[in-house]
């Protein structure tokens, strides 16, 4: 049972990890304006998708490892990072990854009532999430060292990186003016 | 219907300051402007009654701000109003406020102005008064709107009017300078009296800011309707091409339309309207596609910079005009000039776009020989290509 | 009558809208929405309300509304 909790655990960790990395390269690529010609597809759909498809599995994560007493996880661990008592420092990392999602999640489910310069700020955290997860899942998981978590990892990193330079690519500058609304205040 | 000078001293630039101020209630106000057909003097020519109206919907107290931001560079008429009778517009602004029990009544002026006697007007007649940051875009209402929230002076989306949520989120009766005079003198004369003048669809006087190639220029009263040559009459205008009705949103007029009557309907064919009544005379000695190219890349600057349509069509839109005006030799000018003036209009939050487009189409319309020169490269003020 | 408005001071022109509703809007040459009705905020025919709800949705700046 202990073994299966655990295996739930890392398994529904990994597939959230690569749940996130499709919601943060979607992200990018509709941030850039640029018509990616797929009609009414909605890529806004797919990307809230994938991120709600990674909390819930991030809540069977976080589940399954408080049950299992081999990850010796306490519900404090959940929200203070770094108290925990097996390798505290990257379960913190997770307790990280776990507290900003939240608070992005929360944030964009409501980005009607709080208003879209707050929903944006907030927004820019998920730059800071992704990475801690993706830290968290190599250094905390069992797996770490094995060759297909690392071809996960580095696919991961590897989308990441290449949207984050598609949308710096000059093209994006062409597109217009930047809106730039003037700050005179009294 | 004449514009030789006015000898009723009860008109605007004359006018004595009042005592004790008319107590009016909501309704009577309303019947007031209504009766009297009032429009507003700040360039939008809106009925003022419908204004008030709505401001009296919500359920909160009002705020009543006196717009005297002036910040079309050829208008000068709310500086005057301010300096000579700043009586007239606050006791306006009082009247209006205290009729419809607003929780706040604010002048805000402008940087061009200078605040002195209407600082000491107001205090007597416990208005406040806001000096504000200037800028051409500043004096729309929702941008002053937000000003005086302590927000950017820039528009915001047209939506939600100010009479519904303005400032504070309180329905706000924004009323240009000009306008809250004009309503102040009404109810100390009565609606009779203000139709004495004008014309039964648009009745009363207002001010003309003349400048341009005229012997002197300033503002003069005048009764609305009047015809375009008998406003500028007292100016004395030397040698006149055209004239840009209406300020840099405006339109032009050509000299052999000087005998048009100022008044929507008869603009109307020239894509022009009174406005805030700036008369801006062309000479001989400038090139109108020269003045419009300037005009044109002094409001791209001054565009709020939020709306893409504004800030990538404007810019583009001058250059063009500029290139025109620079005589190179690009047959396919008009045509950007017209695709960027398409672009640019009815898409943003304020009517900035728009007007800069209506002033450019009518440039290209009105002085079509002249761009026509300007194409085989001759301009008959500048010479031969630069 | 339903239209769709466009806040003009939160468009970014990322242009999801005349991706989801192109019967109604297209978009210019710097990415911002052009109405096709001629109108400034395009009446909504029944027909296209499911596809306007969906563009309001996925607009990344809430600059859309329907009214």
């Amino acid at each position: 049972m202990n073994e299966a909790l655990w295996a739930l655990g890392r398994g529904t960790g990994i597939v959230a990890l690569v749940m996130f990395t499709i919601t943060l390269v979607l992200g990018i690529a509709t941030h850039s304006g640029r018509s990616l010609g797929l009609g009414r597809f909605g890529i806004a759909d797919v990307h809230r998708t994938a991120a709600l498809t990674g909390v819930g599995l991030i809540a069977v994560h976080v589940g399954s490892l408080l049950f299992d007493p081999f990850a010796q996880l306490r519900l404090v661990d959940l929200v203070f990072p770094f108290l925990g008592a097996y390798r505290p420092f990257w379960l913190g990392l997770g307790t990280l990854a776990v507290d900003l999602l939240a608070v992005v999640t929360v944030v964009s489910l409501l980005r009607h009532r709080v208003g879209p310069r707050v929903f944006r700020a907030v927004h820019w955290l998920t730059y800071v999430l992704w990475p801690v997860a993706l830290i968290h899942a190599l250094g905390n998981g069992t797996d770490a060292g094995t060759v297909w978590m690392t071809g996960v990892a580095v696919t991961c990193f590897a989308a990441v990186t290449a949207a984050v330079f598609w949308r710096l690519l000059p093209s994006y500058g062409e597109r217009g003016r930047t809106r730039n609304p003037r700050k005179i205040v009294r | 219907m004449t514009a030789t000078p006015l000898t009723d001293t009860r008109r605007l630039l004359s006018a004595e300051p009042m005592g004790a101020l008319p107590r009016l209630s909501p309704d009577s106000l309303l019947a007031l402007a209504e009766d009297a057909g009032l429009t507003g003097r700040g360039g939008a020519g809106f009925p003022t009654a419908i204004k008030v109206r709505a401001v009296t919907q919500g359920r909160r107290a009002p705020v009543v701000v006196g717009n005297a931001m002036e910040g079309e560079p050829l208008s000068c008429k709310d500086a005057v109003l301010l300096t000579r009778v700043p009586h007239l517009v606050v006791d306006g602004l009082a009247i209006v406020a205290g009729a419809l029990g607003a929780h706040e009544a604010v002048l805000a002026i402008g940087p061009e102005i200078d605040p002195t006697a209407a600082t000491e007007a107001a205090r007597t007649r416990g208005v406040e008064v806001a000096r504000l940051e200037g800028g051409f875009v500043t004096g729309q209402e929702s941008a002053l709107v937000n000003q005086l929230d302590g927000r950017p002076a820039i528009p915001g989306d047209p939506l939600v009017r100010v009479t519904t949520r303005g400032v504070d989120g309180r329905p706000t009766l924004v009323l240009n300078a000009e306008t809250l005079a004009q309503l102040g003198l009404i109810a100390r004369h009565g609606v009779a009296w203000f139709r004495e003048a004008g014309t039964p669809e648009d009745p009363g006087t207002s001010l003309f800011s003349i400048s341009g190639a005229v012997e002197q220029a300033g503002v003069v009263e005048a009764p609305r309707g009047s015809r375009l040559g008998d406003v500028l009459a007292s100016a004395g205008p030397v040698h006149p091409v055209a004239v840009l009705v209406g300020g840099f949103h405006g339109a032009w007029l050509p000299a052999t339309a000087l005998d048009t009557r100022l008044t929507s309907h008869d603009l109307k064919p020239y894509g022009a309207a009174v406005g805030a009544g700036v008369l801006h005379v062309l000479g001989h000695d400038l090139c109108p596609i020269r003045m419009a190219a300037g005009i044109a890349g002094y409001l791209a600057d001054e565009s709020a910079a939020q709306c893409g349509p504004c800030i990538n069509g404007l810019p583009r839109m001058a250059d063009a005009l500029e290139r025109l005006a620079d005589r190179v030799p690009d047959p396919g000018l008009p045509a950007e000039i017209d695709r960027m003036r398409l672009l640019a209009t009815g898409r943003g939050a304020c009517a900035h776009p728009d007007g800069t487009a209506r002033m450019v189409a009518s440039t290209m319309r009105v002085f079509a020989d002249h761009v026509s020169r300007h194409l085989a490269g001759h301009c008959e003020v500048e010479g031969g290509r630069r | 009558m339903t239209r769709l408005h466009v806040d003009w001071t939160r468009c970014d022109g990322h242009g999801a809208c005349a991706e989801l509703v192109p019967e109604l809007l297209a978009s210019d040459e710097w990415g911002f929405p052009l109405s096709r009705t001629g109108e400034r905020d395009p009446e909504v025919p029944p027909a296209l309300e499911e596809h306007a709800e969906h563009a309001v949705r996925s607009c990344p700046l809430m600059a859309l509304r329907l009214v």
